[in-house]
């Protein structure tokens, strides 16, 4: 059994805000199993980039093709395909750990609860899953959003400095889900301003201020 | 094993209910501003209640008007700041189904509910009993047209500095028309007369803002998010 | 044909076309006013019901029609810079949102001139009269909301899209003012024929609309040139002209 040829295509995507050229004519390829670490100073448009892939943002010019069609083409089943964690991790404060997975998760593919609380189990919060997010601590909290990018199951993970607030065994963990969710053959673009220290030698993409 | 659109809606409708209950405070503010503005009127002018039969229309719906403003602000201000909103609109749905649950649950909680309490208000402007169907009726359109306006400026103005006073600058001017035959409606009830002209013409604009708006309120946030 | 089409999108072309037809404009503008206002003001005979008074027709009318014109010109011009993403659309779009507005200022002030002598009050919620000042509120809300944001191409792209809600929003507005006036008042709408209007009130009635339209035009032109200027501060024509 074969895993299907995901492939990314950005080809030139140049960015303006407002007067500042932020991304360059940008380009790079991302296959099944491989992953891109984009790292640059603060301003150099990481974020942006992680947000053109995304499809939020629309480039002025270039394009991102996802399995050789035009983004903006498949825009829903494209973003069904996608995991993308945003600097914050992104949790409603009122909602439990586990309702927050499951209005989001549940979004994009049908999920049980109890699957829901194992994966929370998996990230080590099992014991959050009924607390609500504000009451939990920054490293708890961006353990939830990992736990979301993994029970989505999404084959392109995008991440957008995944480490944040995580303590050394919370980053091997992280590490850790990276490489495993590379080896079966899913897709990750990861943005960080650090190296990256994994089993396996990793890409590297510098943007420039 | 994707999710239908009817799920979605389903499920953001429960997110959007489950949120808004969790913050009760939150959902009683709008109501209990139609009440006061509406006491502001009688202690301005005069507590004769003939008086306050003529304007009692008038009184009514601008206040809720206001009211349904003051509420509309919420819709995305919440999920903006929180990184919640990118993850709904990456959610593989179409935004417009996000959108059209959203509004609804809104409408649930602050227009819905002010056409609730809508006799305890019209109680003291001395509205009689028979009008309260009518009006009742045509709060119920009128918020809900108000609703898919405010979603359409809140769409626009989600993240903007002093976003609320440009929110109800764009909205009241569209909300005019809906406030004319509402209004009408209601004056006609009260002075027993038929009101099937007025709500016909509200019930068309509801007809008319509900098909189109969630386009144009999906249009603005997607603006808003790049 | 679409050679056309892409050259108006290139800023210094529509830069230095701005600038060849605005003295154009004002020219045939100031003689048609001219002739307007010398024959409506001086040699058109008074209106029997309203005397004198009725000469203010020639300000108010194509003002009034010119506000209206605007806005449908601001919301089509940022349709077409939402859709086809051409920037020199919003450019134009931001260029007639203010002289639409003082337009409509314009119309208003002008038709309250005329109320007075009328009604005997300065405003009596008129419904063409409550239907301008409405449209007023519409112009000040997507100048606004333009201003609001710090990024001006995602301003350009919200305030397309809010004068195109508010151009459907407009024969809505219009209908139910006009329904709301004829329940309450019908007696104050200011209805001047202009089918019935004699040939002497009627043409330079006709040249005050050329005159004011090719005004229009030549501010448009000109207020067009300072927003490209502005928008393309950065560009390398612009820094050359500037040096030269």
């Amino acid at each position: 059994m074969s895993a299907p040829a995901y492939r990314l295509d950005v080809d030139r995507v140049h960015v303006w805000r407002g007067d500042r050229h932020v991304l360059k004519g940008t380009s790079f390829a991302l296959a099944g199993g491989e992953l891109l670490h984009i790292w640059g100073p603060n301003g150099a448009g990481k974020t942006t980039l992680l947000r053109v892939v995304c499809g939020l943002l629309r480039p002025e010019q270039g394009t991102v093709a996802w399995l050789g069609q035009s983004i903006t083409a498949v825009r829903a089943d494209y973003q069904a395909a996608l995991a993308y964690a945003s600097h914050e991790p992104a949790l409603k404060s009122d909602l439990t750990a586990l309702e927050n997975l499951r209005f989001t998760v549940g979004l994009k593919r049908r999920v049980s609860l109890p699957e829901l609380r194992e994966t929370l189990e998996k990230a080590g919060v099992g014991a959050c899953a009924d607390l609500p997010t504000r009451v939990l601590s920054a490293g708890q909290r961006r353990r939830v959003a990992i736990a979301r990018i993994l029970a989505v199951r999404a084959p392109l993970w995008l991440l957008d400095e995944p480490y944040t607030n995580l303590d050394t065994r919370g980053a091997e963990f992280m590490s850790a889900m990276l490489e495993e969710h590379v080896d079966q053959g899913g897709c990750a673009l990861v943005v960080a301003h650090h190296d990256l220290v994994l089993a396996r030698p990793v890409r590297r993409l510098e943007l420039a201020a | 094993m994707s999710v239908g659109a009817g799920s979605a809606m389903s499920l953001v409708l429960r997110r959007e209910l489950t949120l808004s209950f969790r913050r009760p405070d939150q959902l009683l503010q709008p109501l209990v501003f139609f009440l006061i503005v509406t006491t502001l009127f009688p202690l301005a002018l005069s507590p004769e209640l003939s008086l306050l039969r003529d304007m009692a229309p008038g009184v009514l719906w601008v206040a809720a008007l206001l009211a349904s403003l003051l509420s509309m602000e919420g819709l995305f201000k919440s999920d903006a700041e929180d990184g919640t909103l990118e993850q709904l609109a990456l959610s593989g749905q179409s935004l417009g189904v996000i959108v059209i649950a959203k509004t609804l649950a809104h409408w649930l909680v602050s227009g819905a509910a002010l056409v609730v309490i809508s006799p305890l208000v019209a109680t003291g402007l001395a509205v009689p009993i028979e009008a309260f169907p009518i009006m009742m009726l045509s709060l119920a359109m009128g918020t809900l047209t108000l609703s898919w306006l405010g979603a359409i400026g809140a769409g626009l103005t989600v993240g903007l500095r002093r976003g609320s006073v440009l929110l109800s600058l764009i909205v009241l001017p569209l909300a005019m028309p809906l406030l004319i035959f509402g209004a009408n409606a209601t004056d006609r009830a009260i002075g027993g007369e038929t009101a099937a002209g007025a709500l016909y013409f509200l019930a068309a604009l509801c007809v008319f803002t509900t098909s189109l708006a969630p386009l144009a309120a999906t249009a603005a946030l997607r603006i808003t998010l790049e | 044909m679409w050679t056309w089409f892409y050259r108006l999108a290139s800023p210094p072309y529509v830069y230095r076309t701005a600038a060849a037809f605005a003295p154009w404009f004002l020219l045939i503008a100031g003689i048609a006013i001219a002739y307007g206002v010398i024959d409506g003001l001086v040699f058109a005979p008074p209106d029997y019901q309203q005397g004198n008074a009725f000469r203010i027709i020639y300000v108010h009318a194509p003002a009034g029609w010119l506000s209206m014109f605007g806005y449908t010109l601001m919301a089509v011009a940022g349709a077409i810079g939402l859709i086809w993403r051409i920037k020199m659309a919003h450019a134009v779009s931001a260029a007639v949102a203010p002289i639409g507005a003082s337009f409509t200022v314009l119309g208003l002030v002008t038709g309250s001139l005329w109320g007075r002598p009328m009604w005997g009050t300065y405003w009596a919620w008129d419904p063409r009269l409550t239907s301008e000042l409405i449209l007023l509120f519409l112009y000040f809300g997507v100048m606004s909301l333009r201003a609001a944001f710090e990024d001006p191409a995602r301003g350009d792209r919200a305030a397309a899209l809010l004068a195109i809600v508010g151009v459907v929003n407009v024969p809505i507005i219009h209908f139910s003012v006009q329904w709301w006036n004829s329940l309450h008042q019908g007696a104050t709408v200011m209805k001047f024929e202009k089918s019935s209007m004699p040939g002497s009130m009627l043409w330079p009635l006709l040249a005050m609309f050329l005159g004011f339209m090719l005004f229009f035009g030549a501010m448009l032109c000109m207020r067009l040139r300072g927003e490209v200027l502005n928008r393309e501060r950065q560009s390398s024509w612009v820094r050359e002209m500037l040096r030269a």
